[in-house]
């Protein structure tokens, strides 16, 4: 209730003075009291319910397409993406992003090497230049020979990045399997890791492809067991350098046990932060997970357990950097075996009540409302443990809930800028030729794509996004790409055409009455930048 | 918190002997809402050996055989040991003024080298910990007793920094007024969506109202003639890209001084200003007296001038951090350059600066004193420093700066020497 009170006087308390803050805490409660007796949506207002939550916008025709097939034939479809024909512009781009489905070891090879011709070709360049007597710095400046190794190598990370950015924004935009891209949103920022650290520059494609995706709507324990074994997962939290202590680490660095990832592990992918664990138990997951490793060069020597198929994929257990000893996770004790201990202490924090409770909490927070209805954070926790950390079946019970429906659920939430950006995009149907364009917006917007640093991912509350400085971005967005003004996005967008993917059609009165009065040209971009256009 | 509660946490910590006396008042908040705080992030690393250089210690020449700092070169000295680059020239009247001091040998507990996590943990300000997803400037302007302003916090450039990131709204300004010119500014587009927000009661017409005054505020004051933005990038490698996230080099926004001057003449709203600068990964071939880590001071020292002589009056009231997120190797590599290392120096300035000195635990260069055998070890954590800027100066209370720094107690002063 703390926390809460402050939220709302953050958002609120600066902007309407007159507010004293004692009001606070008498109208929370009266908003809980009426939080028992849920108003259902009718017919038109639950197919803009689905539209809001299950997509990341409307398209047009949507609308009236998912009234004519009903709510509950849509969301089971959405809830069956293979049973949808994908967008052929999707299909293409995802055969043209080659680097999603490579191996990571060979791209961790690939730009090791980069890096290491770079190195070389910078100490030539300086021997050349001292030889010639030239300043530092000053060749490297020009064009032509002295940028030559820096730019391939420039190159390389850039067209990597710019593949994966366009992959993702591709899909989200046009994919008729909707809740799979907000799925991916979802589960993407719930294990989140940063294209800007190192080789997660060139992970983080993989990482999607091969870790999150073929698992956002399936058993948790499997989602949570890909990242985990991830190279790109492995090298942001640092599992990667986390060895017995005394073994010593490749290069003969120092090295010994890091907590990092085994933290994150129970803070913020299982348990949450007051699951009922301790710092003990941190250490000892720490333990469990000693040796669990990307293919190190300095390590290649080390004798290495064969994983298969996933060889060169996933991760690398190598024995001599593991704690032998015993480890007592959460009062529970784990045996010596190797590898096999971190697949016991995944089961283990895949079916703790608290993991059950936490995602729950954040799937209802996503979906239904920034602060979720405790009743219905009960009932997704029991479906979470009764079918066993099965997603669809939490969702399911979630798209069927009176919570889910109720009106006051509706447009309560505020879209983040990744959401804004691609329901924008969505509703206007324009195709961006440079995706750059699109990336560069939501970086302006505080939430460049694959960007966040932190590894609770972005968040996806009213309180994370609504700003000023940010709102007015998003007006002047609104304004270029309704005007058809954005460059390389000539399209000029009607908005009789754009206005049902607006809540079917049912704007505000005031943004009905601006609109009204607003010559033409310019009535589709009031559309996108109007406050009815930031919730959802 | 009352004077007594507040007295009895104070004689409990070890902060109380940084705490001037004075400290105690500062609840009486209108007082202290013109004291002012820039703060200067140098991405990449600067190489703090080469800018407050320890010249009087005899390994400082042997292991920097090219890029060692002479006096006779130009290193200007500063107290008979240490000396500062040449580059920095424009900065000595303000050391002669006691306006400006040093503290060398600072860092982050945290051991890492890699600038992801250096800079993470600088700008999050709880060094070691992930998952701290605000700014420790971002939590302090939630922590000053001013009165709210659209642009009571400002940041430099078109993205909002980790360090500035969280609840309280900071408003980003553009380095040329030019950029920051939108759609929204013409008149037909802006009346058009004044008229759709104005009058709605709630947090998204007040976010609208706020960033609308914030805008043009900003825009009016740099509509003021400038000099023009016509400095030349440094062509950068991608590790330098990766290393200064974004930032540009200070030869790319020479005028940032100027400008920053001005917003804080203008509107005396403006109590925290935050830019930051990159190009300071200096792997090969970085230069001494001149070169490329001269190339990088020099602007970034004309413009520290600039901003003092703007903020004419105001500068008694202000202080002005200058930090990197580690320093460098204490040797010299193999190509004229220096590697990641750790302990650095950070610049203060300003009014209330016991300036004119050198300070920090600074071991010197022998072997024994290296860390891991390579590194100035960081001696004054990074917060202690800032610390004692916020408290000694703009009297933020001691609960104030738990917030700001989590779990984080300042073991003695940041001011030895």
């Amino acid at each position: 209730m703390k926390r809460q009170i402050l939220a709302l006087s953050l958002a609120f308390g600066l902007l309407a003075p007159v507010l004293s803050p004692v009001c606070w805490p008498v109208s929370s409660k009266s908003l809980q009291v009426a939080a028992s007796t849920p108003v259902r949506a009718d017919g038109d207002a639950q197919v803009v319910q689905v539209l809001n939550r299950l997509t990341l916008g409307a398209a047009p025709g949507d609308f009236e397409r998912v009234k004519a097939m009903g709510v509950k034939a849509y969301i089971q479809s959405q809830l069956q993406p293979q049973s949808i024909a994908e967008a052929e512009i999707v299909e293409n781009q995802e055969q043209a992003a080659e680097i999603i489905r490579a191996k990571s070891s060979d791209l961790i090879q690939k730009y090791r090497t980069a890096m290491q011709q770079n190195k070389t070709l910078k100490k030539q360049q300086a021997q050349a230049q001292d030889a010639a007597g030239e300043m530092p710095g000053k060749t490297a400046g020009k064009k032509g020979k002295g940028g030559n190794a820096n730019n391939e190598r420039k190159t390389y990370v850039r067209d990597t990045a710019g593949a994966i950015i366009k992959t993702r924004l591709v899909r989200a935009i046009y994919s008729p399997r909707q809740l799979q891209e907000v799925m991916v949103d979802f589960w993407f920022n719930h294990f989140n890791i940063s294209i800007n650290k190192g080789l997660d520059h060139v992970l983080v494609g993989p990482y999607e492809e091969q870790a999150i995706r073929p698992n956002v709507l399936g058993k948790f324990r499997d989602i949570l067991g890909a990242t985990c074994y991830h190279p790109a997962m492995l090298f942001y939290l640092d599992n990667a350098q986390n060895a017995a202590a005394g073994v010593p680490g490749p290069k003969g660095k120092k090295s010994g046990l890091n907590e990092n990832y085994a933290r994150e592990l129970m803070e913020l992918h299982t348990l949450g932060v007051d699951g009922g664990y301790t710092q003990k138990d941190v250490i000892e997951l720490a333990r469990v997970l000693t040796g669990l490793s990307i293919p190190l060069p300095g390590l290649r020597r080390m004798a290495v357990q064969n994983n298969g198929a996933n060889a060169g994929y996933f991760g690398q257990f190598y024995p001599s950097r593991h704690d032998q000893g015993e480890k007592v996770i959460l009062g529970h004790k784990i045996a010596a075996k190797g590898a096999g201990e971190i697949e016991e202490a995944l089961d283990l924090l895949a079916r703790h009540p608290s993991t059950a409770r936490h995602i729950s909490y954040k799937l209802a927070q996503y979906f239904v409302a920034d602060d979720p209805p405790p009743a219905l954070v009960d009932r997704l926790t029991q479906k979470f443990t009764a079918s066993d950390g099965d997603i669809k079946a939490v969702l399911t019970t979630l798209f069927d809930s009176p919570e889910f429906f109720d009106v006051r659920n509706q447009n309560n939430k505020y879209k983040s800028p990744y959401r804004y950006a691609i329901s924008a995009l969505r509703a206007t149907g324009v195709q961006p030729e440079r995706y750059e364009l699109i990336a560069n917006f939501l970086k302006m917007q505080g939430q460049p794509l694959y960007g966040c640093l932190t590894p609770d991912g972005y968040k996806n509350t009213k309180a994370a996004w609504l700003n000023s400085d940010a709102l007015l971005k998003r007006i002047n967005f609104a304004t270029i790409l309704g005007g058809g003004a954005m460059p390389q996005m000539g399209i000029t967008v009607s908005y009789d055409q754009i206005a049902d993917t607006v809540n079917g059609g049912k704007l505000s009165a005031k943004t009905e009455a601006v609109i009204a009065k607003t010559p033409a040209p310019l009535k589709a971009s009031i559309l996108l930048g109007s406050p009815d256009f930031m919730n959802y | 918190m009352n004077r007594r509660q507040f007295l009895q946490l104070a004689a409990a910590s070890t902060l109380t002997a940084m705490l001037p006396s004075r400290s105690w008042a500062y609840s009486n908040v209108e007082g202290e809402a013109h004291k002012k705080l820039i703060v200067i992030l140098l991405r990449g690393g600067m190489d703090g050996l080469n800018v407050i250089a320890p010249y009087g210690d005899n390994q400082y020449q042997l292991i920097r055989p090219t890029i060692a700092l002479h006096k006779a070169n130009g290193l200007i000295d500063l107290d008979g040991y240490f000396g500062m680059h040449p580059a920095l020239a424009p900065l000595q009247p303000l050391f002669q003024d006691k306006s400006l001091a040093f503290v060398h040998a600072c860092g982050s507990p945290d051991p890492t080298r890699s600038h992801f996590d250096a800079q993470d943990y600088m700008e999050s300000g709880v060094p070691g910990r992930k998952s701290v997803s605000s700014g420790w400037v971002n939590r302090l302007i939630s922590e000053l007793p001013t009165k709210h302003s659209p642009i009571r916090a400002i940041s430099i450039g078109p993205v909002l920094p980790r360090i500035c990131s969280g609840p309280a709204s900071v408003a980003t300004v553009m380095k040329n007024i030019k950029q920051s010119r939108g759609a929204l500014d013409r008149p037909r587009v802006e009346s058009a969506f004044t008229d759709l927000y104005s009058g709605l009661n709630n947090d998204i017409g007040g976010a609208f109202a706020e960033g609308m005054a914030a805008h043009k505020t900003v825009n009016n004051i740099l509509a003021m003639p400038a000099p023009s933005d016509s400095g030349n990038m440094m062509s950068m490698d991608k590790e330098q890209i990766i290393a200064n996230r974004g930032a540009q080099s200070p030869n790319a926004f020479p005028n940032f001084g100027r400008q920053l001057a001005t917003l804080f003449r203008q509107d005396p709203t403006v109590q925290v200003a935050f830019v930051d600068f990159g190009g300071w990964d200096t792997h090969v071939r970085q230069g001494a007296e001149m070169g490329q880590l001269a190339g990088h001071l020099t602007p970034l020292a004309s413009g520290l001038a600039d901003l003092v002589s703007g903020l004419g009056p105001l500068y008694k009231d202000t202080s002005i951090v200058v930090m990197s997120e580690f320093g460098r190797t204490a040797r010299e590599n193999g190509n004229g350059g220096t590697d990641h290392g750790h302990g650095n120096v950070m610049w203060l300035l300003g009014g209330g600066v016991a300036g004119g000195k050198v300070y920090g635990r600074f071991g010197g260069l022998t072997q024994t004193n290296l860390y891991e055998n390579r590194d100035v070890p960081a001696t004054t954590d990074f917060r202690t420093v800032i610390s004692s800027v916020l408290s000694d100066q703009m009297h933020v209370a001691k609960g104030s700066l738990l917030k700001v720094f989590p779990g984080f107690q300042a073991s003695g002063s940041a001011f030895v020497s």
